[in-house]
């Protein structure tokens, strides 16, 4: 009976973070399609949906795994230029641009995988504040490699220039007549078609829950989540550290860059700054708001802090302020005992242990 | 992989005490004038052990001896700097905790290291992982073999907690266990990854006399119904004496006696160095 119990509480979570999302989608595209919605608003939805991919994947770090990383933006940039990249240079051979889309995410989630083994391998080492440190300076460095990057494709196929002295410029490109340039260096991607559309960005969450939450409730996440509670206990049971570490990681990235590339083909113009230390802290903030390891969490306080902002505009100059105040008090408030009794109080909820024991005697 | 041992060749320091229900003869651990240095200091020293595959044997000596350190090289926690580890006949030179778990030893430690914020049974669960062998992708996928091995975990589980009568608790957090609990299931999991040897770092520390009282009958009982070789480390004396078939007594990383229970108490030697002070009082 017991274990009918426990099948059921993780699976009921699971489920209704699904169905909840599912939910979602259904009401805000039908406000979407009767017009219901403020302009701002629309051009907001596909932004949330790349953020509440971002929020989860790097939950799957940070939560999940229970290793800081401040340089997830770094991995959504990958995804994103890559995936305009493949947008653009494929717009001739394939005229469906939802095809096009997908295709893009999916070749920027491979590229920010490769990015991530690239920066795992050597940064997994590391522990703690150490780890947290060198993933910033990832981030900036990729941000800057991607600043010098010089793309244009032709007839011939694609250009690339690596314009690490500033010497170089778009003329050097040598594109036939026709030639379409696509990342022009610190001013970054311009002249994209955006492709992306909500529905995309709903089904990638879907995807990202679906391979997040199993992952968790499998072996390997189980494994993931062992070494993250005690590493010694979990090399003393057989987990090989430095594996499980680099699977969370690299997934995690992978994520990142398909948010990216959604992200990114969502504007007709990007540049690699948008994808900065901020990105990275703004996103930090939704897993912590959100609960560490708790992934509806992540994706409440995903949609809520990038709705906030808009929101807010009423306030003029001082909403950027009251944003930051809102922040301080949720976060004082969830961190309350106070209030998480009063939450108790009102949804009676049995502690584990509890009822470990009633069953027990 | 596995090298035979020749028996000739090879000076057996110690007499492993292998009990007659040993149908095979070779032991399942041999350690040999093993020894380790932290910068200057020894903290162990041609230390020399054989345990017989069935045997249950005792690691006792004062505060600092070196038992725990002895784990540690067992475990290659520490690469040892003197000597050789034998399992079953094979050298674990130059292994790693993972590879000589896979190999056969699992161990519990002195201060409790559990997966404290998963449940009971996800704690078993994992140190099941070498043993359910499904992909991550077959995980995420959730394929045929994710739920044939998911399903064997489950049960397994639950048939290795009912040795301690866990099973009720097997939802529980394992951070919010009573302390007895978390030792018990420290067990259950090091049993989990199917070991030859296992290595309990003074697992009656914190319990009461009745529990370790229960908690003797079910090493015994452990080592019956899983076939396996168990060395513990303890400073309860009642439980080591009479629990353990043979015991070795370590002061200062040597080892200062060997031998049965009876053989160990009337040791002047360890009488002097550990148990001195109890026959005074």
């Amino acid at each position: 009976m017991s274990k009918l119990k426990s099948i059921k509480k993780t699976t009921l979570v699971d489920f209704a973070t699904y169905i909840g999302v599912i939910i979602a989608f259904i009401i805000v595209n039908t406000l979407k399609n009767d017009g219901a919605l403020t302009r701002s608003f629309t051009g907001q939805l596909i932004p949330i949906c790349c953020y509440v991919v971002m929020a989860i994947s790097l939950n799957l770090t940070v939560g999940v795994l229970g290793e800081l990383s401040l340089g997830h933006a770094g991995f959504m940039s990958v995804g994103a230029f890559s995936g305009i990249i493949a947008a653009m240079s494929l717009q001739t051979v394939i005229p469906s641009p939802v095809l096009r889309l997908i295709i893009a995410i999916i070749v920027g989630a491979f590229f920010a995988a490769i990015a991530g083994v690239i920066i795992g391998i050597p940064v997994l080492r590391l522990r703690g504040d150490y780890l947290a440190i060198v993933t910033l300076a990832f981030g900036e460095i990729i941000k800057e490699v991607i600043n010098c990057l010089i793309v244009g494709v032709d007839s011939n196929g694609l250009h690339v220039i690596f314009n690490a002295f500033g010497s170089k410029s778009v003329s050097d490109l040598n594109l036939l007549e026709g030639g379409v340039m696509i990342i022009k260096g610190a001013q970054g991607a311009t002249g994209v078609k955006a492709i992306s559309t909500f529905t995309v960005g709903f089904i990638l969450i879907m995807i990202t829950l679906v391979i997040v939450l199993n992952l968790i409730r499998s072996r390997s996440g189980r494994a993931i989540m062992a070494l993250r509670d005690n590493r010694i206990a979990a090399e003393s049971v057989g987990i090989n550290i430095t594996k499980y570490k680099l699977m969370a990681f690299v997934i995690s990235s992978a994520l990142a860059g398909a948010a990216g590339a959604l992200y990114g083909l969502n504007f007709s113009s990007l540049m690699s700054s948008k994808f900065n230390f901020n990105t990275s802290i703004l996103i930090l903030v939704y897993v912590v708001l959100g609960g560490l390891g708790n992934i509806w969490g992540s994706i409440i306080s995903a949609v809520i802090l990038t709705i906030l902002p808009e929101a807010l505009r009423g306030f003029e100059d001082y909403r950027m302020l009251i944003y930051a105040i809102v922040l301080i008090l949720v976060m004082l408030a969830t961190n309350s005992p106070q209030i998480k009794n009063l939450v108790e109080k009102i949804i009676p909820r049995r502690k584990k242990g509890e009822e470990a024991d009633e069953e027990a005697a | 992989m596995k090298k035979p041992l020749d028996a000739k060749s090879v000076w057996a320091p110690s007499n492993a005490f292998i009990p007659e229900r040993d149908l095979d003869k070779t032991p399942i651990l041999e350690a040999r004038h093993l020894g380790i240095d932290f910068g200057g200091l020894t903290a162990v020293d041609d230390f020399n052990l054989t345990i017989g595959k069935t045997e249950i044997a005792g690691l006792i000596g004062p505060n600092g001896a070196g038992k725990t350190t002895v784990f540690n090289l067992l475990t290659k926690v520490y690469q040892p700097t003197r000597g050789t580890i034998l399992l079953d006949g094979v050298d674990t030179h130059g292994m790693s905790t993972v590879q000589v778990n896979k190999l056969g030893i699992a161990r519990t430690f002195q201060n409790i290291r559990l997966f404290n914020s998963l449940t009971v049974e996800e704690n078993v669960k994992i140190g099941m992982h070498n043993s359910i062998t499904y992909s991550s992708i077959e995980g995420i996928l959730r394929m045929p073999r994710y739920w044939k091995y998911e399903k064997i975990a489950h049960e397994r589980a639950m048939e290795l907690l009912s040795i301690f009568n866990m099973e009720g608790m097997a939802n529980a957090q394992a951070g919010s266990l009573p302390y007895g609990a978390q030792r018990r299931l420290e067990i259950v999991r090091a049993l989990a990854s199917n070991p030859s040897l296992l290595l309990l770092d003074e697992p009656a520390a914190g319990m009461n006399p009745s529990e370790t009282a229960e908690l003797m009958e079910n090493i015994r009982h452990i080592r019956d119904l899983f076939h396996i070789a168990i060395i513990l480390i303890e400073h309860d004396m009642n439980l080591v004496m009479g629990v353990c078939e043979g015991i070795c007594v370590l002061n200062f990383g040597k080892v200062i006696a060997k031998g049965n229970p009876e053989q160990i108490q009337a040791n002047p030697a360890v009488i002097e160095a550990y148990l001195g002070k109890k026959k005074e009082a």
